[in-house]
């Protein structure tokens, strides 16, 4: 597949995030799909950070920062001024992270979903609180070592399906997309741009402080995921049809455990147990997208 | 046109005589006609403008924060526990510096529940950069909310537009609703002085550091201060309009009275009856009615009540530990003043209870017959509690 990413550039140089951050990494490539007419809601996140203080912005579009909790309503205002306004044009995007999303948005998020707000929402997703120094949240994966889940403590819940949460609201659009991937990234943002209503792209983004990884494996292991099913690539349609856009070779699990520093106290009977449940998942999904499952 | 209306309602036809553009809210009783009857404004078109029927308060203001930074303006409506949620989004729209207004039906906060009046939902918010009116009748409603988005536009800050529960939200009066080119006279379209756009693309609300958040928070200060100069020429001209002023404060008697009593809110309406009645008995006692609450009119307060001998304080609220609310504040502003009078505190129809006239002759016989107070509140009228083990 050919990546046709245009050479436009919204982030200046000068933004704060750390190296090897996903994060940083997915807001480059959706703004330069995206192009200029965007006005961002950037509720509490790294990004809040990484966006840079006052009175410099990285970001060469509007930034409307907000409270945590309020991604899909400040969104759902937005839109309306907009339209009121008789600008259709000017596409308006929440940025979030995972607690953003997954935790204290929820609401919000699920309120404009379900009201079919005409926005697309993005959850840059590092499976924890990293700007706050490493908490867990419900996006936590199984298994994984943060500051607030220490020792044996580590997280002994699974990672809340968010995808699914939103489907279940009959979304118009819903896609998983991985910085690994960026032609499938890329492919999601357009179609993203191009539906009307509520669309939700929930993106992989490695965090190497947060992960304990080095930086430069950042994109390696976000590539890795995909690979073991643990983040399967796949998009939903109004709250329906499903179309799984990456069939890896199924890799097992170990590997991707064993580079990052926060899954170093697993047995090797968690991260079995750990593959079971990633298999079980990944045949929910065949099922769901119609295909046939051994 | 003089029409009978309900104090929502009188609410809501100046939510369309402003031409808000954006409206979100969340249902609580008791402010749930204003949100009704601007419903139905947009359903019939009588209003050019979006009705967000958002998830919970705290959405209903977050989604103002994103229209109003988008240029248009916004109104959303709550009450008690709505507001209590809506706290942190308070302190955004100052902040932000968003001239957003909003009606606010004050209601008793739980446990237990009780939607009836009381006004410690709204005074517990007085620290969120908020401009706060509290009014007397549905006419001052109306006149109030148009006079908000003047003032708060002006100054680039929050208006809370404040009644009480049942007694004022509920009541149906007489209310002379103005024509709309009348309004659009005395209150422009709405000229944002900064927005979200994509031809100038900022950012709103990023991280501040120590080395600049200071001079933001200052400058809040500063257009509060503002406020207080710009009101007087917005009510003049308000008057010229319309006929009608109300003042930060409303003094009445006030000059050469011993005893003065401070009131907000409908028991106003039921104060200046028992004014009336013991001035007829040759008492001397005024009244004064606190309309603006933030930013708190410090010299108003001071002229009127500096020469009183005594004066007495009704809250219908109450800080735990402490006392009254507007009895703290008016101390606090007569403290620095030589000479200043002794104030009573009353705390008086808490969660709903009634404020007769009774009450406040009573209140007025309590202050008369001693020399200074011997607590800081006075609760009226409560009955005997029996605790059983």
């Amino acid at each position: 597949m050919k990546l046709e990413v245009l050479d436009r550039e919204y982030m200046y140089p000068g933004h704060v995030a750390c190296p090897g951050c996903g994060a940083a990494i997915a807001m480059r490539f959706l703004l330069k799909t995206l192009g200029e007419k965007v006005i961002m809601v950037l509720p509490a996140c790294c990004w809040s950070v990484i966006a840079g203080p006052y009175p410099q912005s990285t970001l060469k579009i509007p930034v409307i920062h907000s409270a945590f909790e309020t991604g899909g309503a400040v969104a759902t205002g937005v839109r309306a001024a907009l339209d009121i306004q008789g600008d259709t044009e000017t596409m308006v995007v929440t940025w979030a992270g995972d607690g953003g999303t997954f935790d204290i948005g929820f609401q919000a998020l699920s309120g404009a979903v379900e009201r079919n707000e005409n926005f697309i929402y993005v959850c840059y997703d590092n499976e924890a609180y990293m700007n706050t120094g490493v908490q867990r949240s419900s996006s936590t994966p199984y298994g994984a070592w943060t500051t607030t889940t220490p020792g044996r403590e580590w997280k002994k819940m699974r990672k809340k399906n968010i995808v699914e949460a939103l489907v279940a609201h009959r979304i118009p659009y819903a896609a998983t997309a991985n910085i690994a991937f960026p032609e499938d990234l890329v492919t999601k943002v357009k179609k993203a741009r191009d539906t009307k209503g509520s669309r939700f792209l929930h993106i992989f983004a490695t965090c190497p402080t947060g992960w304990r990884i080095p930086s430069e494996m950042s994109v390696r292991i976000a590539r890795m995921a995909v690979q073991t099913n643990i983040f399967p690539l796949y998009e939903v349609e109004d709250g329906v049809r499903y179309t799984i856009n990456y069939k890896p070779k199924e890799f097992p699990v170990k590997e991707y455990f064993h580079l990052q520093g926060r899954f170093q106290h697993l047995t090797d009977e968690d991260l079995d147990h750990i593959q079971d449940m990633v298999n079980e998942d990944w045949q929910l999904l065949l099922r769901k997208a119609g295909e046939r499952t051994p | 046109m003089k029409r009978v209306l309900e104090g929502s309602q009188a609410v809501a036809e100046a939510v369309r005589l402003s031409r808000v553009a954006v409206i979100s809210a969340y249902p609580i009783t008791p402010q749930t006609h204003i949100v009704e009857t601007l419903s139905d404004f947009c359903a019939q078109g009588k209003m050019n403008a979006r009705f967000l029927r958002v998830e919970s308060e705290h959405s209903a203001l977050a989604s103002l924060i994103g229209a109003a930074t988008t240029g248009v303006r916004a109104f959303t409506a709550t009450s008690g526990q709505g507001l209590a949620l809506m706290h942190e989004v308070l302190h955004w729209t100052s902040g932000a510096r968003l001239p957003i207004v909003m009606a606010e039906v004050n209601r008793a906060l739980a446990p237990g529940w009780n939607i009836w009046i009381d006004q410690t939902d709204s005074l517990a918010q007085r620290d969120t950069g908020w401009i706060q009116f509290y009014c007397e009748s549905g006419q001052e409603v109306l006149d109030t909310v148009i006079q908000s988005y003047r003032l708060g536009e002006e100054v680039n800050m929050p208006v809370m537009v404040v009644l009480d529960a049942f007694f004022l939200s509920h009541t149906y009066e007489p209310v002379d609703v103005p024509e709309q080119e009348e309004v659009d006279r005395f209150l422009p379209p709405f000229v944002p002085k900064f927005k979200a756009d994509p031809a100038a693309p900022c950012a709103f609300g990023p991280l501040v550091p120590p080395a600049a958040y200071m001079e933001m928070r200052h400058s809040m200060a500063q257009a509060m201060e503002e406020a207080l100069r710009c009101y007087p020429a917005m009510e003049e001209a308000f008057e010229g309009l319309f006929g009608r002023r109300y003042g930060m404060v409303e003094a009445v008697h006030c000059e050469g009275s011993d005893i003065v009593l401070v009131t907000t809110g409908t028991v106003t309406s039921t104060c200046r009856q028992v004014l009336e009645e013991l001035r007829g008995k040759g008492e001397k006692v005024g009244l004064l009615k606190l309309r603006m609450f933030r930013p708190f009119p410090t010299d108003e307060i001071r002229r009127h009540l500096g020469g009183a001998k005594k004066v007495a304080v009704i809250d219908r609220n109450f800080s735990f530990g402490a006392s009254g609310i507007f009895a703290q504040e008016i101390r606090a502003a007569l403290c620095n003043e030589p000479g200043h009078p002794p104030v009573f505190g009353f705390v008086a129809g808490i969660g709903g209870r009634d404020v007769t006239a009774d009450t406040l002759k009573g209140i007025y016989e309590h202050v008369k017959a001693k020399e200074s107070p011997d607590r800081e509140s006075v609760w009226v009228g409560l009955q005997e509690v029996r605790n059983e083990a």
